[in-house]
């Protein structure tokens, strides 16, 4: 299943780094998302992207994480040659992850 | 600190007000010490923002501030060159029109307005607002004018390292450099009555953060009552960003009239209480996703949230739903806030030069992959020294190059080259390259465009808070 499923998120940018949030819909999915977006598969999709290195963020109460990459963004975005400067469209891309299914608890 | 000769301008002319029937009371002007939640609205989180949505929470928002948000990491860099250029310009150019939308109403209705549209000329701003007020027929307008933030003759001291590379900046080619002031000075302009804070920059959230502290008489230094205040302001700063906008996503996050997207506006109560809403009717939505997305917006670590205010904590907040588009807010804290400010340095960088050209229907992503390796052959036949230059497929790999996900032909594709020059004539004949395969590229290419631009990049210093003044002017419109 695509990441997308389960969460949203949001790209902000400040200088050459970018941050990205992945938000689970239902909390209860948390635990799983935590298990699946690791940072060192955030790493792998933005491959040839961020140059820096990739820091994960843990909010449990909100069924949060948030992905800090470094040398991200071509310079930062009043530098850089990128179409999208800002890095806006980067959480659709990390939103395509395929991450394993949920299992499904059996009925008590 | 600041110019205390301006201190007692406003008391000069209190007793004018005084004598003006209908005018405003001092009570619902001051706005000190209240015991009911104050209700702080954000009227626009960027310069180009949307007009209309700041009237409708002026008419229908019950507002005590209106605060519009205005200056982006480059916006006051390019507003520097301007006032370099015209000693009157330089502030943000739609000042005007968004006074005109909403000052005599703010004013009739008792709201203080708090914006750092005054860019890199905030006194050439407070004559455009009053010149406003004038032609508005509003008078008594108490305007008080934050200045302080420009630190160029500072940085020109060659003292200062760039924070991204380490290097003095050399001192011909800054163009621009502003410290990011706090709530201070905006604390005690509302203290002394001001109706409108016009500010050059000024950290986002402090914008918000100052009316919270004046109203509560909370201190500047109570960091957990300030780490709260900045939360608050983090999520308001962007307008619309947290009432549905920059969120929709169809079928997954749809959201209600995205076209009359309302702006958001915050209820703080004296006990520290913070809910998130916006106008009953007006289109977007208020949710604890909005609000979650807008909480780590542009968020590092959350437990360290560095403002010239104070190291917020945001890494315990809870977001919890309070009813139809409101939200519960809660556990954000703080801790001292920095000896050092931020610098924002602006600096020329060479030149950008840009061209684009498309194509369609059948075998379109092979021939713009042609017309690409034409200009590649091109730049290196003309001996153009690029320090590096970009092609892109727009409908295939544009935004996230090597990581995008292969997918079956587009009907049609978008060429893109961008190349960083040091010179503009280098810049130009990337950009004319791209169009010139109107006539000499593969077939079909159409609706060519070029664009060349002078880089005004941005880095950042850090300065001691006591290498960085602020003042204070106060202006009345009587």
């Amino acid at each position: 299943m695509k990441l997308r499923a389960i969460a949203h998120g949001r790209t902000g940018d400040k200088g050459d780094t970018c941050n990205i949030s992945v938000i689970a819909y239902d909390r209860r999915d948390y635990a799983h998302i935590r298990r699946e977006v690791t940072a060192a598969r955030v790493r792998d999709v933005f491959d040839g992207i961020v140059f820096g290195e990739v820091v994960r963020y843990e909010l449990p109460q909100l069924g949060a994480l948030n992905f800090v990459m470094t040398r991200a963004l071509g310079g930062g975005v009043t530098r850089s040659l990128a179409l999208d400067a800002h890095g806006k469209s980067l959480s659709s891309a990390l939103m395509n992850l395929e991450i394993s299914d949920l299992t499904v608890e059996p009925v008590a | 600190m600041h110019d205390v000769a301006q201190r007692h301008t406003f008391a000069e002319v209190e007793s004018l007000y005084r004598a003006k029937p209908g005018a405003v009371s001092e009570t619902s002007r001051l706005k000190l010490n209240i015991e009911r939640p104050l209700r702080i609205g954000c009227g626009a989180g960027y310069s180009g923002d949307r007009i209309e949505p700041a009237l409708e929470l002026v008419e229908r928002g019950r507002l005590d501030y209106l605060v519009f948000e205005c200056l982006a990491e480059r916006t006051i860099a390019l507003a520097q060159q301007e006032k370099d250029r015209d000693a009157q310009a330089g502030f943000d150019p739609r000042l005007r029109e968004r006074m005109e939308a909403v000052l005599a109403e703010s004013r009739a209705r008792g709201i203080t307005i708090i914006t750092n549209m005054g860019a890199a000329n905030p006194h050439a701003a407070a004559a455009c607002v009053r010149d406003v007020a004038r032609r508005a027929g509003v008078d008594s307008l108490r305007i008080a004018v934050v200045t302080g933030d420009d630190v160029r003759p500072e940085l020109a001291s060659g003292a200062y390292r760039s924070s991204e590379t380490e290097e003095p900046f050399p001192a011909d080619s800054v163009v621009s450099a502003n410290a990011y002031l706090g709530a201070e000075p905006i604390v005690e302009a509302l203290q002394r009555g001001a109706d409108v804070v016009i500010t050059g920059r000024v950290a986002d959230p402090s914008l918000f953060v100052a009316p919270i502290l004046a109203a509560f008489d909370w201190s500047l230094e109570d960091w957990p009552r300030v780490g709260l205040a900045t939360l608050a302001g983090h999520l308001l700063e962007c307008g619309g960003q947290v009432t549905g906008g920059y969120f929709a996503d169809p079928g997954f996050k749809d959201v209600p009239h995205l076209d009359r997207l309302g702006f958001p506006l915050a209820e703080v109560s004296p006990a520290g209480d913070v809910v998130v809403t916006k106008v009953p009717g007006s289109g977007g939505l208020v949710t604890v996703a909005t609000c979650t997305e807008q909480l780590l917006y542009e968020v590092h670590d959350p437990a360290a949230y560095f403002t010239p205010d104070v190291v917020a904590d945001f890494s315990r907040v809870t977001i919890e739903p309070d009813g139809a588009d409101r939200v519960r807010v809660a556990g954000a804290s703080g801790r001292r806030r920095p000896d050092m400010l931020k610098v924002s340095v602006g600096q020329y960088e060479g030149w950008t030069g840009e061209g684009q050209i498309s194509y369609a229907g059948p075998g379109a992503v092979a021939r713009a992959r042609l017309a690409a390796d034409v200009v590649a052959k091109r730049l290196t036949t003309m001996g153009i020294v690029a320090s590096d230059v970009r092609y892109d497929l727009i409908g295939v790999d544009a935004l996230h190059g090597g990581a995008s996900v292969p997918a079956c032909e587009p009907y049609e594709v978008r060429l893109r080259v961008a190349a960083r020059t040091a010179t503009e004539g280098d810049a130009w004949k990337v950009a004319r390259e791209v169009e010139s395969l109107y006539t000499n590229g593969p077939a079909g290419g159409g609706g060519a465009s070029t664009v060349v631009k002078r880089v005004l990049a941005m880095e950042s210093a850090l300065i001691p808070r006591a290498s960085v003044p602020w003042r204070i002017q106060y202006e009345t419109v009587a």
